[in-house]
């Protein structure tokens, strides 16, 4: 019988996975934002198990948020890297330092 | 094992490793490919979680619209990722220890979990029995009667997210020559020509 253990189980995964891309694709801005989307998937999916075993509806109004706020950074975040690629020709995160004092 | 613990497997494994190839993959494209895999793949466990509505989302919005979105920059930027891959193998080992130890403090967590006492009593919206009102409706009814307010502000959110976007990738192109629509419209047509008499052998 599959219990919420098994779906903490696989959220955990995906969150760690996520943290695992940002430290492996440190230059590739693009993994990063793909990476920070699997871990608020990570946290969509600990609301839905929290929501369905414990058998309260907010966990799941909760998601629809998370998935709002998701959308809204990867559509800021993907403008910020085009912008950036378009002054600098790469998409390098190292490059990023021009206000570096 | 019953058909709903084959499901929920079918759905998890391919969830984990998609996972696992999207940040190890060479090829953007697969990569994103990939993802769409996950964010399927999620779907279907919050099919299986009773939450049809989340599912459908997820469906609509991560694949239909920030995957593919991913998809268009990636496919529209000349990137070279070759170059920004090739110091991928140095981070291997520190990335692997940071992820075991994470791994390993949630399993902890999650081995030694239980439940409150009151926390049924403390539920705030309890789901209706599926038979009488489906997910959909009943989420519906929650969001637009108790949580209004934060539903317009998750609305402004992404109108907000909107304007910033197209504002960031706005380009005024000077090389480029457009219409100019109000100087058309305040034309005067008495002086937009001038007659002239010239004189046979003078010229202006």
């Amino acid at each position: 019988m599959v219990g919420l253990e098994h779906y903490l189980t696989v959220s955990a995964a995906l969150l760690v996975i996520g943290i695992f891309g940002i430290f492996l694709n440190r230059k590739n801005v693009i993994v990063i934002l793909m990476s920070i989307e699997l871990m608020l998937l990570a946290v969509n999916i600990n609301l839905v198990a929290f929501s369905s075993f414990l058998g309260d509806l907010t966990g799941q109004v909760f998601t629809l948020f998370v998935l709002t706020v998701a959308a809204a950074e990867a559509a800021i975040g993907l403008a910020i890297l085009v912008t950036f690629f378009r002054n600098r020709g790469t998409i390098d995160v190292e490059d990023v330092n021009v206000m570096k004092g | 094992m019953s058909v709903a613990d084959v499901a929920f497997y079918c759905f998890a494994v391919p969830a984990v490793f998609a996972a696992l190839m999207v940040v190890t993959q060479r090829n953007m494209v697969h990569a994103v490919l990939w993802l769409i895999l996950v964010f399927l793949s999620s779907a279907g466990m919050f099919v299986l979680l009773g939450a049809e509505f989340v599912a459908m989302l997820l469906v609509i919005v991560y694949v239909g619209a920030v995957a593919v979105l991913f998809l268009f920059v990636v496919m529209m930027l000349d990137v070279d990722f070759e170059a920004l891959k090739s110091e991928m193998v140095r981070y291997v080992p520190v990335a692997a220890l940071i992820g075991i130890v994470i791994l390993l403090q949630l399993s902890m967590g999650i081995g030694a979990w239980v439940t409150a006492e009151g926390a049924p009593a403390m539920r705030q919206a309890v789901t209706p029995d599926p038979s009488q009102i489906e997910n959909s409706r009943a989420l519906g009814l929650l969001i637009y009667d108790k949580y209004l307010y934060l539903f317009q502000t998750a609305g402004l959110i992404l109108l907000v997210a909107m304007v910033g976007a197209i504002l960031l990738t706005l380009r005024e192109r000077r090389d480029v020559k457009r219409q100019n629509v109000l100087a058309q419209m305040w034309r005067d047509p008495a002086k937009a020509m001038e007659l002239k008499d010239v004189k046979p052998g003078q010229g202006l």
